[in-house]
């Protein structure tokens, strides 16, 4: 059988793109485009009704979008196009050919039936069971079953990207390690094999289970199990945005990153440790120790949180580096003045990591505490824990990545630019908002998932301070900004992608596997004597050691305010 | 550190294709290893060790 081995180069960036590679790439972007785009609509109608002076839906009408924001958003947004990442982080990076493609094919109709599948028993109405659909609560076994095609989908994309890992290898497309980006997309491979293993544990028996086959699910077992897939799906964003924030910082600045062994091993820290944070939704739970759960939260003994920590400082630090060397370096922080902030790639990637790192982080650790999370348990305030890390962290990240894509992968130019400069402003602001306002919100106690925080008409109602109704309405105000920049952003990408003009480029020829073959090392002249004549205080990236101070302070500070907070609703004498 | 070779004679130090490479080094560029370790850890420490818990529960009488 003839293997394709037609490639193309990109004359501005010079990435090599394999044809069944490019093809692939782009159309699971596109599932994944076409996934938000669904998922933002039912966004804005989730938030007009949790806005108490709006309430926009009824509650059934309110429970069924809100299962289908959740599943569009999380599950096939995110993993269609973290799959075009793996696809681009193997088959482009390396400069190799795509393992096998038409099974790569077959996998992503899987995931196209699957999410079809699912989203027709949620739009059908009897499903609306949530993202978490928490058994004995039942939804259409077309439900359960557009999940599990999806995630064989999704498994088998995860082994072609290994197998294009080994075609690299063994044609020799690259010499020694493979690239640090690369590396960040093994690793969210690694952690989506976990996840889908997981989803395949828990929602095979519980479909058997729909259709009458299986009489009981355990509903603390099912906890258990399935929130290794729910709860780790998300830690495969982590990985993916990481290795995006390390793909920006060189594709803008031809930043290098600081340590190549530091950040490769922070990149293991998350395969070994990243998926058990899991447990932080079983914290309440009777029947699961202290022990499983305080090792588990902790992501073993916060190994996985420092490798974040060392991402967080390492990706600014080479940005900074790169920037001194450009002649950006008076002071602490010209190297960030001077920036592109016009640039969507750069503002999006920037913003995500401070959200995430700020917002997301730091509440993950607080919330993932066994004692301090009484205080929020349920609340609101996880949704806007997991909207700073999936939403800011991830979404906006991948966004960035868009801007960069859409010349080089697509062969379009940018439609309306001078938009897309502010798009990653209005998105990243908007949602940084809406995250703070739930988290504030949920810390005065208004519970999450519910229509109507005020339980109008309970036997028991909850009179909630005026203060959380404020927090609920600038929670909306930001969501509906966050629409607007989404929808700015869904303009830029299908105008650009389907109307705008195309770049005319080289098209694909065949590269026998000699001419593929990268040449040899060249041997290091000279042992690097450091960065000359960079930095201050003895610091190559002072500013980024302030930042990275500011942030220490505020983790510090913040967990300890809400132990001050546990006394105060927990008193014990 | 290998050097440059000179162009009339033998390099002072080895190849560098021949140099060792370092275990940990090695052992981060085998992907199937870390795909192990990676599925392995978080079976055992959560799961395996959740699931015995929740099995360990004394049922009510």
């Amino acid at each position: 059988m003839a293997v394709n081995r037609n490639f193309r180069t990109c004359p501005s960036t010079g990435l090599v793109y394999h044809e069944p590679a490019e093809k692939l790439i782009r159309w699971n972007a596109v599932a994944g485009v076409v996934s938000l785009l669904v998922g933002g609509i039912l966004a804005l109608l989730v938030t007009l009704t949790r806005w108490p002076a709006v309430k926009l839906l009824p509650p059934d009408w309110f429970y069924l979008v809100l299962t289908a924001h959740g599943l569009d958003m999380l599950v096939f947004w995110i993993i269609f196009f973290e799959i075009a990442v793996l696809y681009f982080a193997a088959s482009t990076l390396l400069k190799c050919r795509l393992a096998t493609p038409k099974v790569a094919w077959v996998a992503f109709w899987l995931m196209i039936v699957g999410a079809l599948m699912n989203n027709v028993a949620v739009f059908k109405g009897d499903s609306s069971v949530m993202f978490t659909s928490y058994v004995p609560m039942g939804a259409h076994p077309l439900f359960y079953l557009g999940l599990i095609l999806f995630a064989v989908g999704a498994l088998v994309a995860c082994f072609v990207f290994f197998g294009t890992l080994v075609v690299g290898k063994a044609e020799k497309t690259y010499n020694g390690s493979i690239p640090l980006v690369t590396f960040g997309a093994v690793t969210a491979a690694i952690i989506a094999v976990f996840t889908i293993a997981a989803g395949a544990i828990i929602l095979i028996p519980t479909f058997l289970w729909s259709v009458g086959l299986v009489s009981h699910i355990d509903s603390l077992m099912y906890r258990t199990v399935w929130w290794a897939f729910g709860h780790s799906s998300q830690q495969i964003n982590v990985a993916a945005h990481v290795s995006v924030w390390y793909a920006i910082a060189a594709i803008v600045f031809g930043a290098k990153p600081m340590s190549e062994k530091v950040s490769r091993g922070a990149f293991v820290l998350y395969i070994l440790f990243l998926q058990l944070a899991s447990a932080h939704h079983l914290l309440a739970d009777p029947g699961l120790t202290s022990n499983w759960k305080i090792f588990n939260t902790s992501y073993a003994m916060y190994l996985a949180v420092l490798a974040s920590m060392v991402h967080g400082l390492t990706v600014p630090g080479a940005i900074e580096v790169a920037q001194r060397e450009k002649g950006f370096n008076k002071g602490l922080f010209e190297w960030l003045r001077k920036a592109p902030w016009g640039n969507p790639s750069f503002s999006g990637m920037f913003m995500s990591l401070v959200g995430f790192g700020f917002l997301g982080g730091i509440s993950g650790v607080m919330m993932g505490t066994e004692q301090l999370n009484l205080i929020i348990h349920n609340t609101i305030y996880v949704p806007g824990h997991f909207h700073a890390t999936v939403v800011v962290g991830t979404t906006l990240a991948f966004m960035a990545l868009t801007y960069f894509l859409i010349p080089t992968l697509f062969r379009r130019e940018l439609m309306f630019p001078g938009m897309a400069k502010w798009q990653t402003y209005v998105y990243g602001l908007g949602m940084m908002g809406f995250s703070v306002f739930m988290m504030g919100a949920g810390t005065l106690g208004v519970p999450r998932r519910h229509w109507d925080m005020a339980f109008s008409g309970a036997a028991l109602p909850h009179e909630f301070p005026g203060t959380a109704y404020l927090m609920m309405g600038l929670m909306a105000v930001s969501g509906i900004l966050a629409v607007v920049g989404g929808a700015m952003y869904l303009l830029i990408t299908v105008g650009s992608v389907f109307l705008g003009k195309k770049i005319q480029t080289p098209d694909f020829k065949r590269v026998p596997v000699r001419e593929g073959m990268a040449p040899p090392p060249v041997p290091v002249a000279a042992v690097p004597a450091g960065h000359g004549k960079i930095g201050m205080g003895g610091f190559v990236a002072p500013g980024t050691f302030v930042l990275a101070m500011v942030f220490l302070t505020s983790f510090i500070l913040y967990y300890f305010v809400n132990w001050k907070y546990l006394s105060t609703v927990w008193p014990l004498k | 550190m290998s050097q440059v070779p000179t162009p009339n004679g033998p390099a002072d130090d080895a190849d560098p294709d021949d140099e060792p490479i370092p275990m940990m080094q090695s052992l981060i560029d085998n992907p199937f290893l870390l795909l192990f370790l990676g599925v392995a850890m978080p079976t055992v420490l959560y799961i395996v060790w959740g699931v015995m818990e929740i099995v360990g529960i004394p049922l009510a009488k």
